[in-house]
């Protein structure tokens, strides 16, 4: 059983063998809390804002001159080529000198890179959405898709889990799709501080609070990997087929194109097979350790 | 390497004095020649003006962790094997400049980009090391239109293999952690030669295997080999088979290694390697590599260069969550999975081609074949009562 993703990947922009970046101009920058930012980025020659597309769910080297370059997932809409967005946790030497540049700054962009999110696949479909922390962020390209197509889809579901209310990230879009209730959204905290009300502990929880079809239900996961791995188990066991079960993986990256070994996940690289992996495709070492 | 014809190959007998034409014809043709040469004790690939310059008078001794080249006024050049160098850098550098740039208003401008490679003649290339070049053209995207298109091919590798004519050595005398034979790369090189020689005390027998390799050979003193002297490379080609040092069994590896990804022989091999990653700088077929920034302190320039990164270092696999290999038992038995099984997967070849040097060049003798022969020499032992790989991976 293999996963139900063809490969329609769009072409990565690359200058001269591929390691020189494309200038992009930060243009604007939204706090979405204490270290998590998102910086809304324009190339500066038209040519790349024409040529540039990418899919849900893949993602982008991003690149400081002198300083290096930080595997970043796309945040924004795939249909706004204006512009992209990047929602990044603000924790490395790379994402420090993003923040620093501040918005006027100029960032070198590779890619688009991976595989995302199966969306073609879905239609017919429940969709789940299961995300952690800063795991919303390649959810998002994918969630804007849902919305637009919204009634090709069965019961779509984001279910969503961050340390406390003020940890979470695009708090006020959450709360407009909440709303909108065209798809549902829940929301659960570590830490219930300020004046939440909502549910309070691990993202898997939530699951008890939804009603899920198995046999026409698909399952997106991004966290980190202890929610990766329980979600998972859990849609498993509720026989969701293996192969509908899908997993956004975080791996050291350094070239983007399945090169440099850095990101090996047994036979996989996580950069050209992944981030976006089918359960089935890794069964065989999916949740041990140290692979 | 143009032209490569794996049918028909041609046949002669070059004496041992030809082999000094062959340098000179070599370098009549513009190439950099490129040959074995003994350089602090080991035999290293240098570049030769003329043949006095190959190693000979010498010959190695190995074993698990263990190289000596020793003085025997008796050998002839090539009576010896691999040292801890092979061709590999001279296609895939240990460190390249690959671009230097700098911002000029809202753009990156270019200053320098990776230098263009040298037309290498690579004399005395043995069938495991050819079979390695072999193994990274894959993983380069050698002559591959497909990842072309994607921007993922590597100019310099592809440029530099290009240009690039390849003269192999048919191994006579393997070492004792040789096991060429196992992996089916040798001690005969099979196809992918421009030239191959085996060597016969008084000279060569000479076989071309692509256009380039036959125009070398019609400016060389060669003759009609007699049939004796063709029957006497065979004989020595088999009796090296006979000498292999060692032996890997390469059936169903990846089954193996999915079977005992947990077997207790990971840990002890964990207690001996020292993740120095000598195996990998050695290893003629590792390609990993880490990109990095320099900056110019005069300039505004930075320089990405690349080098050669080892899976056994802490940060090759390092993300904000910590390593992801953080035991030295998970990097080796990353770095033994992906040799022998999962290279297959990507690369739909094996990543070992048997020529020892790990083994040779572990500061504590670890050796691959052996721990191979561990894992299924207990494959069916006490496994009855084991939950099915995918529930243990599960559990939580």
């Amino acid at each position: 059983m293999t996963s139900l993703v063809t490969d329609t990947r769009p072409k990565p922009i690359c200058g001269i063998d591929t390691w020189v970046p494309v200038a992009a101009e930060i243009i604007e920058i939204t706090q979405e809390n204490f270290n998590t930012l998102t910086f809304k980025m324009r190339f500066v020659e038209d040519i790349h804002r024409e040529n540039y597309r990418f899919q849900s769910g893949q993602f982008n080297m991003l690149y400081i001159p002198g300083v290096g370059e930080a595997a970043i997932s796309i945040s924004s809409d795939p249909e706004e080529t204006e512009t992209i967005d990047h929602t990044i946790r603000v924790v490395g030497s790379v994402t420090r000198a993003i923040q620093r540049l501040g918005v006027g700054g100029i960032v070198g962009i590779r890619g688009p890179f991976g595989r995302g999110w199966p969306i073609d696949t879905l239609k017919g479909q429940d969709v789940v959405i299961v995300a952690g922390g800063i795991g919303l962020a390649p959810m998002r390209p994918a969630i804007y898709e849902l919305l637009r197509k919204r009634d090709q889809f069965g019961r779509v579901m984001l279910l969503y889990g961050c340390r406390s209310p003020d940890d979470r990230v695009f708090a006020d879009e959450l709360e407009q799709w909440t709303e909108d209730e065209s798809i549902q959204v829940l929301v659960t905290v570590d830490n219930a501080t300020g004046g939440w009300v909502g549910p309070v502990g691990v993202v898997t929880n939530l699951l008890q609070r939804v009603r899920v079809n198995a046999a026409k239900t698909v399952v997106m996961v991004c966290g980190p990997p202890i929610l990766n791995r329980v979600a998972a188990w859990q849609f498993l066991q509720l026989h969701v087929p293996p192969n509908r079960v899908y997993v956004s993986l975080e791996r050291n990256m350094n070239c983007g194109f399945g090169r440099c070994g850095h990101c090996q996940y047994g036979r996989k690289f996580v950069c050209t097979d992944g981030p976006v992996f089918a359960f089935s495709d890794v069964a065989e070492i999916f949740g041990r350790e140290e692979i | 390497m143009t032209g490569v014809d794996q049918g028909v190959q041609d046949v002669w007998f070059l004496s041992m004095q030809g082999l000094g034409h062959m340098v000179s014809t070599l370098r009549d043709k513009m190439y950099t020649v490129v040959a074995p040469t003994a350089r602090d004790g080991v035999i290293t690939f240098a570049e030769i003006d003329s043949v006095d310059q190959i190693a000979a008078g010498v010959r190695d001794e190995m074993g698990p962790g263990k190289y000596r080249l020793i003085d025997d006024p008796l050998s002839r050049p090539f009576n010896y094997v691999v040292g801890q160098d092979s061709p590999k850098r001279f296609f895939f550098p240990p460190k390249l400049e690959l671009v230097s740039m700098h911002i000029e208003g809202k753009r990156f401008v270019l200053d320098s980009t990776a230098p263009k490679p040298p037309k290498l003649a690579i004399l005395g290339v043995r069938p495991c090391d050819l079979a390695a070049i072999h193994v990274q053209d894959r993983v380069f995207g050698y002559g591959d239109q497909a990842t072309a298109e994607r921007c993922e091919t590597d100019s310099y590798y592809n440029l530099a293999r290009k240009q690039s004519l390849l003269i192999a050595v048919n191994c006579t005398q393997p070492s004792s952690t040789c096991f060429c034979d196992s992996m089916g790369t040798g001690p005969r090189a099979k196809q992918g030669f421009d030239l191959s020689m085996t060597e016969l005390g008084g000279g060569f027998i000479l076989r071309a295997g692509s256009d380039d390799g036959r125009a070398i050979v019609s400016e060389l003193p060669v003759r009609e080999p007699s049939p004796s002297e063709v029957e006497l490379g065979q004989l020595k080609i088999d009796q090296a088979i006979e000498r292999m040092g060692r032996h890997l069994d390469t059936d169903h590896l990846m089954e193996l290694f999915d079977e005992q990804i947990d077997h207790p022989s990971w840990d002890e091999v964990a207690k001996r390697c020292m993740s120095c990653s000598n195996c990998t700088m050695v290893c003629p077929t590792c390609f990993c590599s880490t990109v990095s920034d320099s900056n110019d302190l005069a300039t505004d320039a930075a320089t990405r260069t690349r080098h050669w990164e080892s899976c056994f270092t802490h940060q090759f696999s390092y993300t904000t969550a910590g390593p992801v290999r953080g035991s030295t038992r998970a990097r080796y038995r990353h770095w033994m999975r992906h040799k022998l099984g999962t290279w297959w997967h990507q690369f739909d070849s094996s990543g070992c081609v048997g020529c020892g040097r790990c083994i040779t060049w572990c500061p504590v003798g670890i050796d691959i074949t052996e721990q191979a022969h561990r894992l299924r020499h207990d494959r069916n032992t006490d496994h009855s009562q084991d939950e099915p790989i995918r529930e243990r991976g599960l559990m939580v």
